[in-house]
């Protein structure tokens, strides 16, 4: 495989990989959430997918039913944690627990969709728009139209009434509290947009892979956690540098100048994808690909100054 | 009217450090009085605000406003009609948040928190008119995060906040005592103006007997759960701060603090 093509396939795991960081943002950065519901989540919707692809379903109506179950799953976590009165770090993992065997439920085994089969980068309609493309080209476009659009729908909606009290939730619970507002339904929602997303994601990675494995969410909220880490870090050194301070001073680059969380979830995503592909060019072994998951975790975390207290939103 | 009728409190009930801090309490507040609590550390006064608001449960005991028990509601529920101040200026503003999207949200408070546009641009030339009463020069700073305004200012902006929405009642819990003495002042006046200007019903702990004295129309001096001082109207005018200050002495004085 030459470079071009490698960084091309890095960017689009980069890419699809980003709908789980926009979930993970939405946890951990807003809501203050370490939400290992995820690692269940994910698969989830690469279940569902998988299942219906091989009975046939429209490729593309697997994505709304993807974003239902996920959001379904998110509604368990927040039940468990606000009604229930379970600490928010067992309630993801009692989700977590119980989904992989959900998983195994939907699916029956690890799946494989079969080459006859039309995924969302095979589709007719993607077909007709981008067939000059090779299947390679789809896929990256087909990727990045969904993830631009998802990021500009969570950006509105972030500015909207609902959004500004889901953010303040996170922020100061107790104000939520005295705006006459249940802080623990505002929190439910958060985590059910939350799962809907990586859900999605594991949904679209299902279409890349054209499989689903029951172990294939191991490591996702860390990945998400990575990538939100690096996203949400360099913004803020970027947005207190002197570039963009001189942006923001006028003219049509301001925009530039304050970039969206969003935004820096995405560039995170890549990057560490990217990070991940590096080292394994290098020659190490499949087998060792979570180790290094967790090596450039770790890494992230120092170098960040982190160390896991929760980034919120700016 | 607010009530609350013979309460029971018990902390860590059942343990070694059970601790009865009301039996059988009770006390009335009519509207539109300001009504000023003062006493030591440990009286009961922020566990009072506490029950009126639902933050904490009470083991026996009502409470009711204008006649109508409000025990069985949740505490969000009871800030339909209540605003509250705290201590710390950080609790009441969300730091991460600009102060407009921090107006704009307790502007909302009592109207469903939908998919409409959370900031209404039409709205902020009224918030710039607020905020320049305040004079501390906050109008022009709407677009900055509130983590970066200095405590003093973040609890004005929180007072706005709380009495931005019509409502009954406004629980002040010494939202004072973390501020500089000219601020606190800056407060004070801010909060005497308001709850006059709305007409509203106010409960303010303090610390800072002068205030209490100067601002409460009704005074109440709580020990170890009980009221043991409540002067308003003309009894409460004749009440000089060193009247209060001496009671308070004594108290301090029987109750080793």
């Amino acid at each position: 495989m030459d470079v071009m093509e490698l960084l091309t396939s890095t960017l689009i795991q980069g890419l699809i990989y980003a709908l789980i960081s926009y979930g993970v943002y939405i946890t951990y950065s807003i809501l203050d959430f370490p939400d290992l519901g995820v690692d269940g989540t994910f698969p989830l919707g690469a279940a569902v997918t998988a299942v219906l692809m091989t009975r046939g379903v429209n490729a593309w109506l697997t994505l709304p039913i993807s974003l239902l179950v996920g959001g379904l799953a998110g509604l368990f976590t927040g039940v468990v944690h606000v009604k229930l009165g379970v600490r928010n770090l067992l309630a993801g993992i009692i989700t977590m627990t119980a989904l992989f065997s959900v998983n195994l439920q939907i699916a029956g085994s690890n799946l494989n969709i079969d080459r006859g089969t039309d995924t969302i980068f095979t589709s007719a309609p993607v077909m007709a728009l981008l067939g000059d493309l090779s299947l390679t080209g789809r896929k990256l476009v087909v990727s990045a139209v969904l993830v631009i659009v998802i990021k500009l729908l969570l950006d509105a909606y972030f500015r909207t009434k609902s959004g500004l009290l889901l953010r303040a939730v996170g922020d100061n619970a107790t104000l939520v509290t005295t705006l006459a507002k249940d802080r623990g339904t505002v929190k439910i929602l958060g985590l059910v947009i939350s799962n809907a997303l990586v859900a999605l994601g594991g949904c679209i990675v299902c279409h890349e892979t054209r499989s689903f494995s029951a172990t294939m969410g191991t490591g996702q909220l860390v990945y998400g956690l990575a990538a939100v880490i690096i996203g949400v870090s360099l913004m803020n050194f970027y947005s207190s540098s002197r570039l963009a301070r001189g942006l923001r001073k006028g003219g049509v680059l301001r925009l530039l100048a304050s970039p969206q969380g969003t935004t820096a979830v995405v560039l995170g995503s890549v990057l560490y994808k990217l990070c991940i592909q590096i080292a394994m060019s290098l020659g190490l072994p499949t087998n060792m690909m979570k180790l290094i998951t967790a090596a450039l975790f770790l890494l992230v975390l120092v170098l960040s100054g982190r160390k896991g207290e929760a980034i919120i939103h700016a | 009217m607010l009530e609350v009728r013979s309460i029971t409190k018990v902390y860590n009930p059942g343990t070694l450090t059970e601790q009865r801090l009301f039996e059988d309490f009770s006390l009335t507040v009519e509207d539109g009085e300001f009504v000023a609590i003062v006493g030591s550390n440990g009286s009961g006064k922020t566990s009072l605000l506490n029950i009126i608001c639902g933050s904490i449960p009470i083991e026996g005991g009502d409470v009711l406003v204008g006649g109508t028990s409000i025990s069985r509601l949740k505490d969000y529920q009871r800030y339909a009609t209540m605003g509250r101040v705290y201590q710390d200026p950080a609790a009441g503003t969300c730091p991460n948040l600009t102060m407009l999207e921090n107006l704009s949200l307790a502007d909302n408070k009592g109207r469903p928190y939908g998919l409409g546009r959370g900031v209404n641009k039409k709205r902020i030339g009224f918030y710039r008119d607020q905020l320049a009463a305040l004079g501390l020069g906050l109008e022009d700073k709407l677009d900055v995060r509130m983590g970066s305004l200095s405590g003093g200012q973040r609890q004005a902006v929180a007072l706005l906040m709380a009495t931005m929405t019509p409502l009954k009642f406004l629980i002040l819990d010494e939202h004072t005592a973390a501020l500089d003495p000219k601020t606190a002042e800056t407060i004070m006046v801010l909060t005497d103006k308001l709850v006059r200007e709305k007409g509203l019903t106010a409960m303010m702990v303090t610390h800072n007997l002068r205030y209490a004295v100067e601002y409460g129309d009704r005074i109440l001096m709580m020990n170890r759960g009980r009221v043991v001082l409540d002067r308003a109207g003309a009894e409460k005018a004749a009440t000089s701060m060193d009247d209060i200050l001496a009671m308070f002495n004594r108290i301090s004085l029987e109750t080793g603090n």
